[in-house]
């Protein structure tokens, strides 16, 4: 259903202390929309994914999935309805096989029914994604501690794990960070594919000519507030959205 | 430097596993064997030594190793998914006071009181338990060690369930053998049991809350409620172990609520390592025979049974159970540099 409403935020507000992270943020995002979240570093863009996603509690404002109000819900049931994120410091469960990390999302009641019929038909599920996200199955790489992975595999190994939950809704805070050129190279395809599937996706993301290869509109944060919602072209050609750009990216 | 004939030990692992931790490739009865002895042997002394000791000195101490094995294994779920428990001896009190209660008040034979007191004893401490999972590290385990103090001194100021004198003359297992085997048996089943638990999909999802619980949370997983679960199994445990023992001594007081029963299993689980059940089993059958043993040193017991453990922690942190597993799972030899 196009132009369906899938996330509503309304007058999203975070005190933290005396540190406004995020400030009378509104935003909506409908179905099948590939959103950019840019912003300089400390604009407030990992406390808003962590406020919609439940792991911070907002001090005022509201948030609404498929129209139902998730404000202040837990992460685990708002995860249930469907929103995955990923995390911008690649978390992983470090000393499980990289496979079994994706068992926990594909054991939830979310995706419980349609797994696991079989013994060890979630471990094939499990196989089965990473191979897609450059695992190979044949090669010893799926089957390591997580711990023992490079960045770039945490990263999507995070990115798996959100796939295995089948989401709605998908947030990818800053994957590409620490990944190589080669790594992201091969990832953005399948991020692609994905929202060519239908999956909507916002990114947070530095690396900006990435993402708007994909993204079709922006949101610009700094210090916590709006600055700028629109197409890439649109967004970035307002006066407020440079200023807050070359304000700290270029320090010569 | 470098001399002639100068060795070094290299280390090759048993080409057995086979492309992952599920997947074992086994193609002669050596390699079966390999994997089956280490698991048969054990059991096998667990049920036959008790045929040797008989129901004197040394068969009570068998049966005492049983009690403490299923602490230590109760104490190692909890850890197993985050939670260091420094309370076995509620899980204990709780099942030994349930048991003793219903067979005081109620006159309920044995072989339903012990079942109460597992299910009862797992359900009421699971209660109170819950309210405190939200706290992380230290602040759980001080938690857990007060609430036994807390229900020994109720018992004791409010002379409720015999007050200071305990319930006595509790009905006695019907013959020593029963209890023994009982005891045994119950750990070779719960020893297993938790073994396979921890590698099915939800021993994962178990673990990965001991790992990182935020991940565990962002895919969809009630980490609480997965804890509880967790707790509820190891209360299990624990009050079946308590239950025994007041059925054993035909008497409950609130000695069960003692540190003896936090103490002793930790110490266990740790000398024999932690994380596996059998090193918690394995050191709870060193420790508990050791300290009988040690009992004609009088005064100088305590003393000694501290340097034992302290030298087996400082010797083998990795537990006396993942050092012997390790020996096994690998050939040593000494080559030439």
């Amino acid at each position: 259903m196009a132009g369906e409403v899938i996330l509503r935020v309304e007058h999203l507000t975070k005190h933290f202390g005396g540190v406004t992270a995020v400030a009378r943020v509104s935003f909506q995002v409908q179905r099948g929309e590939f959103v950019g979240l840019i912003g300089p570093n400390g604009s407030g863009k990992t406390t808003l994914i962590n406020l919609i996603t439940g792991f911070v509690r907002p001090s005022s404002g509201r948030i609404s999935f498929k129209a139902k109000d998730i404000t202040g819900k837990a992460p685990y049931s708002i995860a249930q309805l469907g929103i995955a994120r990923t995390f911008q410091m690649a978390r992983a469960l470090h000393k499980l096989p990289a496979y079994k990390n994706l068992i926990v999302p594909l054991y939830s009641r979310r995706v419980k029914q349609f797994t696991g019929g079989r013994y060890g038909e979630r471990d094939d599920i499990a196989i089965d994604l990473l191979d897609d996200l450059g695992f190979e199955r044949d090669s010893s790489v799926p089957y390591k501690a997580a711990g023992s992975l490079p960045h770039g595999y945490l990263k999507r190994l995070d990115l798996a794990r959100c796939m295995a939950l089948r989401p709605e809704l998908l947030i990818l805070d800053e994957l590409f960070s620490g990944m190589s050129m080669s790594e992201v190279a091969a990832t953005l395809p399948i991020i692609e594919k994905l929202h060519r599937e239908g999956l909507t996706i916002i990114m947070a993301e530095h690396r900006l000519k990435e993402l708007f290869r994909v993204a079709n509109r922006v949101i610009v944060l700094n210090f916590g507030q709006k600055i700028a919602d629109g197409s890439p072209l649109e967004a970035m050609g307002q006066e407020e959205v440079q200023k807050a750009y070359l304000g700290t990216e270029v320090e010569d | 430097m470098q001399a002639a004939g100068k060795y070094r030990k290299e280390r090759i692992d048993r080409g057995i596993k086979a492309r992952s931790d599920t997947i074992y490739v086994l193609s002669t009865y050596s390699d079966m064997l390999y994997l089956f002895l280490p698991r048969f042997l054990p059991l096998a002394a667990l049920l036959s030594i008790p045929l040797f000791l008989g129901g004197g000195y040394w068969g009570k101490v068998l049966f005492y190793s049983c009690v403490f094995a299923l602490l230590a294994l109760s104490w190692d779920l909890m850890a197993s998914v985050g939670l260091v428990s420094l309370g076995q001896a509620l899980f204990f009190g709780v099942g030994s006071y349930v048991a003793g209660g219903l067979n005081h008040y109620l006159n309920w034979p044995i072989f339903l009181t012990v079942p109460a007191a597992t299910l009862g004893g797992a359900l009421l401490c699971t209660i109170l338990v819950v309210p405190v999972l939200r706290l992380r590290g230290v602040y759980f385990s001080m938690v857990t060690l007060i609430l036994p103090l807390l229900f020994s001194h109720l018992i004791e100021t409010l002379e409720i369930l015999g007050g200071t004198h305990g319930l006595l003359s509790l009905s006695p297992f019907p013959s020593h053998w029963l209890a023994t085997y009982l005891a045994a048996l119950s750990v070779g089943v719960v020893l297993f049991g938790f073994r396979r638990l921890m590698n099915e999909d939800f021993g994962m999802v178990l673990r990965g809350i001991k790992d990182d619980d935020r991940v565990v949370m962002a895919g969809a997983i009630n980490v609480h409620w997965y804890k509880a679960q967790a707790v509820f199994l190891a209360g299990m445990v624990g009050s079946f172990a308590g239950a025994l023992m007041t059925h054993y001594y035909q008497f409950v007081g609130r000695s069960a609520f003692a540190l003896d029963y936090t103490i002793l299993p930790l110490a266990a689980a740790v000398l024999g390592g932690p994380g596996s059940f059998a090193g918690a089993t394995l050191g709870a059958f060193i420790l508990v025979p050791l300290s009988e043993a040690l009992r004609a040193l009088g005064g100088l017991r305590i003393a000694l049974y501290g340097v034992i453990l302290i030298g087996a922690l400082v010797l083998l942190p990795e537990g006396v159970f993942h050092y012997l597993e390790r020996k096994y799972h690998q050939f040593e030899r000494e080559v030439e540099i």
